[in-house]
């Protein structure tokens, strides 16, 4: 079979969900913030908590807006380049996507008009509700769209019938552990995308010494909720490695490079990586750190590649099931630094904040705007990981991902639409930058609250 | 008792109609927009009537889209990757629309305006198009394989019926636009509305019989045809009512074309999902594209709980956006009269240096008789360069507002 529609499918798939989620998680955490904000509006009365809600919905909106439009991408693809993997998948793939529209999606999208239009058309309380729906349903649909991911990286409650998987049991599929750990692992970090985001805009006007009221309030929100974020999105990331450890032994071996079965494993801290080999030419190591980060132990065995590789290929026929090696170790690498990173700097900054000396450092300011960029890394990182960690597997143990592609699909055509989705999404990107800007530059509108006001 | 399977095939088919009902107005207020809105602000009042909710009624696509992968995988996975291209070009212009109405008024630029205004156009234009051919396609029989697999390539899509199709669905959703334009946008402008809409109802009643005549000479299908029927009166009554200015009337009868037609086109293809032209045993239907009948009952259930919520929702969002959209006040000016602004405020402003000047003169002399009177010659040389210095400015001021008017002079048609 052709190689190259499965290359293309997979590039366009991996751009796609990315780009998505690069919107899509600013969103997850920011309306839990605006939401917070709203509500101290509504009990303090103080309109200028509504002046903040306002100016970061308007941030919210353009990323909300790019969110819903590249969702509808990422929906169809399953069926344009994917048909055999929809075939093969639908009884348990289509029902939490179908959930997330109908019990999620519509209650979003309703809420966020009215929350959005209005302001004087329905009471301050109503107002509130209204966005405390939007943050509720926004993390709500993440959880099926999670629950459908999980069911690729680790299926549960199907069973195999006349060619495809069926779905027998609705609770396994969303209570899955393995949902568990990637949900609480992508909600909070989410929340740390909102909360850096929060804090570098909020740090740049605090640098430029305006509007500084009201953004001391905002980075007071920001550095509070990157503060439990980042921390708990490093706790989780910890378990979660944990769990992958038994149920994705591979992925986990490839992620730290361990060739070979180690009793106690090293943890393996660089690597100069030899994939046609399939050893590392040069590693520097812990030893046992990996025996004791998996296990909590410091002499519990730890599988390796080569074993896994044998191992699989007993279990089901010859091929090649180690994935990427090289993407793997360094993703974890950087955005397990990245994390540690935000953990350090967002404690300095809480530190300084409760002194309320945080005007005074401008050099952790800027620290904090040029840490922007990191979380976004991040989390694509994290993507990398977790999906390229799955390979050569679409649904884990169950269809190869190179089975799954569309049959009557020419490559042509998902050149044809690769080439298209990259060029309008480079233009969105482009305009939302230059909206946000313009937004940033206009600032908050201070003039504005109160005669709106009921 | 009906079966699971036609329980979510007419659940489904709920969700698409839904779909089709509140997106049609979007894309019809949408392919409205360059030809009604005249200025700026009357395209910004227009695009007003849509910003609060052309979200939700996207979102009906998307449910409608997930619940066919969930209850009807395989018609999902052959039709998306069958119609490969005819949903690129839908996606693609969805993508720009979307992002157009977030956009558009975050910059004054005519040119950033325009650029969205295009995307708004565009966005809505092709969908409406193209997602008429795809649906009568279904009805009109697609190269399905034995494997469930589409065996054909872009051009099997295109033919005369299904062309009538596509056409029919856009002039159906231009006149839903118009409908509902006339009861939401500022009353002043809804004549004009109205006169648009009954020149675009002519065609759309004359392509909609067409279209039923050709389904009844290549489908056959009385049933469908019956309902299909229903939907011209629909579309007449809903015409009389933009007649007779009673827009909601029309609306309602707008929308009753749009089920009607669509609830023919399911009816027809009923219990099969996607028509194979080259074999009747190949289509697909409710049955071999199934999901297992767990995922169906689970669909079934979670529909007729969450569709009447949703809908109950939806209800209460037009509620409280009902009023109409107001075009702000400058926008009922043309460009003529803003350059008569512009030089009325000109000739305001030479008035101005004119007094200034007049006053200017009155204190010199004033200034030159005390300052014969006191004879302090020092200091006085000094006020008087300052105040000859400051008529200087005055007359190149005035120079400068002469030279502007003549500009604005050559600039005015």
């Amino acid at each position: 079979m052709d190689n190259t529609i499965l290359i293309l499918a997979r590039i366009q798939f991996a751009i796609t969900l990315l780009y998505h989620f690069w919107f899509v998680a600013l969103t997850l955490g920011l309306s839990i913030l605006m939401a917070l904000l709203e509500t101290q509006y509504v009990r303090s009365g103080n309109s200028a908590y509504k002046v903040m809600v306002k100016f970061w919905g308007k941030l919210f909106l353009v990323n909300y807006a790019v969110g819903i439009v590249t969702g509808l991408v990422n929906e169809f693809q399953f069926g344009m380049n994917w048909s055999e993997y929809s075939r093969f998948v639908g009884s348990i793939f289509g029902p939490p996507l179908a959930f997330e529209a109908l019990t999620a999606f519509f209650v979003e999208s309703v809420a966020i008009g009215v929350w959005v239009y209005g302001w004087d058309k329905i009471s301050r309380s109503a107002h509130l509700a209204v966005i405390w729906l939007v943050a509720l349903s926004a993390n709500y649909s993440a959880y099926w769209i999670l629950a459908a991911n999980s069911f690729m990286q680790h299926p549960v409650g199907h069973r195999l019938e006349s060619g495809r998987v069926e779905l027998v049991d609705l609770a396994a599929l969303i209570t899955n552990p393995y949902l568990f750990y990637q949900y609480s692992h992508t909600v909070l970090s989410g929340l740390v995308v909102a909360g850096y985001f929060v804090m570098a805009v909020s740090a740049y006007y605090l640098l430029r010494k305006e509007h500084i009221d009201s953004f001391r309030r905002s980075f007071k929100a920001g550095v509070v909720c990157a503060l439990i974020a980042t921390s708990l999105v490093v706790a989780t990331g910890h378990f979660y490695n944990q769990y992958l450890a038994d149920v994705q032994p591979m992925k986990m071996a490839a992620s730290e490079a361990l060739w070979e079965t180690a009793t106690p494993a090293p943890f393996v801290v660089i690597a100069v990586i030899d994939g046609d080999n399939r050893k590392n030419t040069y590693q520097l190591a812990l030893p046992a750190g990996l025996s004791v980060l998996a296990y909590n132990s410091l002499n519990a065995p730890v599988q390796g590649m080569n074993d896994l590789q044998d191992e699989y290929t007993r279990q089901y026929g010859p091929g090649d099931y180690i994935p990427a090696v090289t993407v793997l170790f360094w993703s974890f690498r950087v955005m397990v630094g990245i994390g540690f990173w935000l953990v350090l700097l967002t404690a300095v900054n809480c530190w300084y904040w409760r002194k309320n000396e945080i005007d005074a450092h401008p050099a952790l300011l800027k620290a904090v705007l040029w840490s922007l960029p990191l979380p976004y890394l991040a989390i694509t990182l994290g993507w990398t990981m977790a999906e390229m960690g799955r390979q050569p597997w679409i649904v884990y143990g169950l269809l190869l991902t190179a089975k799954g592609v569309s049959k009557v699909v020419p490559a042509a055509y998902v050149w044809v639409s690769l080439s298209l989705y990259l060029t309008v999404y480079a233009f969105i990107a482009a305009a939302a930058i230059y909206v946000a800007r313009k937004i940033l530059l206009a600032g908050p509108d201070e003039q504005s609250t109160g005669d709106q006001d009921r | 008792m009906m079966d699971l399977n036609t329980v979510c095939f007419i659940l489904f088919g709920l969700l698409f109609i839904g779909f089709l009902v509140l997106e049609g107005f979007d894309y019809g207020v949408g392919m409205l927009l360059p030809f009604l809105g005249e200025s700026d602000s009357q395209r910004q009042a227009i695009i007003g009537t849509l910003a609060p909710v052309w979200e939700g009624n996207e979102v009906w696509l998307v449910g409608a889209g997930a619940v066919l992968f969930a209850a009807f995988p395989n018609a999902y996975a052959t039709l998306f990757s069958g119609l490969y291209l005819a949903l690129l070009l839908i996606l693609v212009p969805l993508i720009m629309r979307g992002a157009a109405f977030e956009f558009r008024n975050k910059d004054t630029s005519l040119k950033w305006r325009k650029l969205w205004d295009c995307a708004i156009f565009g966005g809505s234009v092709l969908p409406a198009l193209l997602w008429g051919i795809a649906v009568t396609n279904l009805l009109g029989g697609l190269p399905i394989n034995g494997e469930m697999q589409f065996a054909g390539v872009f051009g099997d899509l295109i033919s005369i019926y299904t062309l009538t199709g596509g056409l029919v669905f856009t002039s159906l959703f231009l006149l839903h636009g118009v409908a509902y334009l006339t009861l939401k946008i500022d009353q002043r402008f809804v004549p004009q509305v109205r006169a648009t809409g009954l020149i675009i109802g002519k065609y759309a009643i004359a392509l909609l019989a067409g279209f039923v005549i050709l389904t009844l000479v290549f489908i056959g299908a009385p049933i469908a045809w019956g309902i299909m029927l229903t939907s011209v009166v629909a579309l007449i009554l809903c015409c009389r009512g933009l007649l007779n200015r009673r827009y909601a009337f029309s609306f309602v009868f707008s929308t009753t074309a749009i089920v009607c037609l669509t609830a023919g086109i399911f009816a027809g293809l009923f219990p099969r999902l996607i028509v194979s032209s080259l074999n009747p045993d190949w289509s697909l239907t409710i049955y071999n594209s199934a999901s297992n009948p767990l995922a169906l009952k689970i669909m079934a259930v979670t529909m007729m709980i969450v569709l009447p919520v949703v809908i109950g929702f939806e209800v209460w969002k037009y509620t409280i956006f009902r009023q109409r959209t107001i075009i702000a006040e400058e926008s009922m000016e043309s460009h003529g009269k803003l350059w008569e602004q512009l030089q009325g405020r000109l000739k305001e402003l030479t008035g101005y240096a004119d007094k200034i000047s007049a006053a200017l003169t009155k204190i010199k002399t004033i200034l030159d008789n005390e300052q014969r009177q006191k004879a302090l010659k020092t200091k006085n040389s000094g006020v008087m360069k300052q105040t000859q210095e400051f008529k200087g400015l005055l007359w190149r001021g005035r120079r400068l507002a002469a030279i502007m008017r003549k500009l604005i002079g050559i600039l005015r048609p």
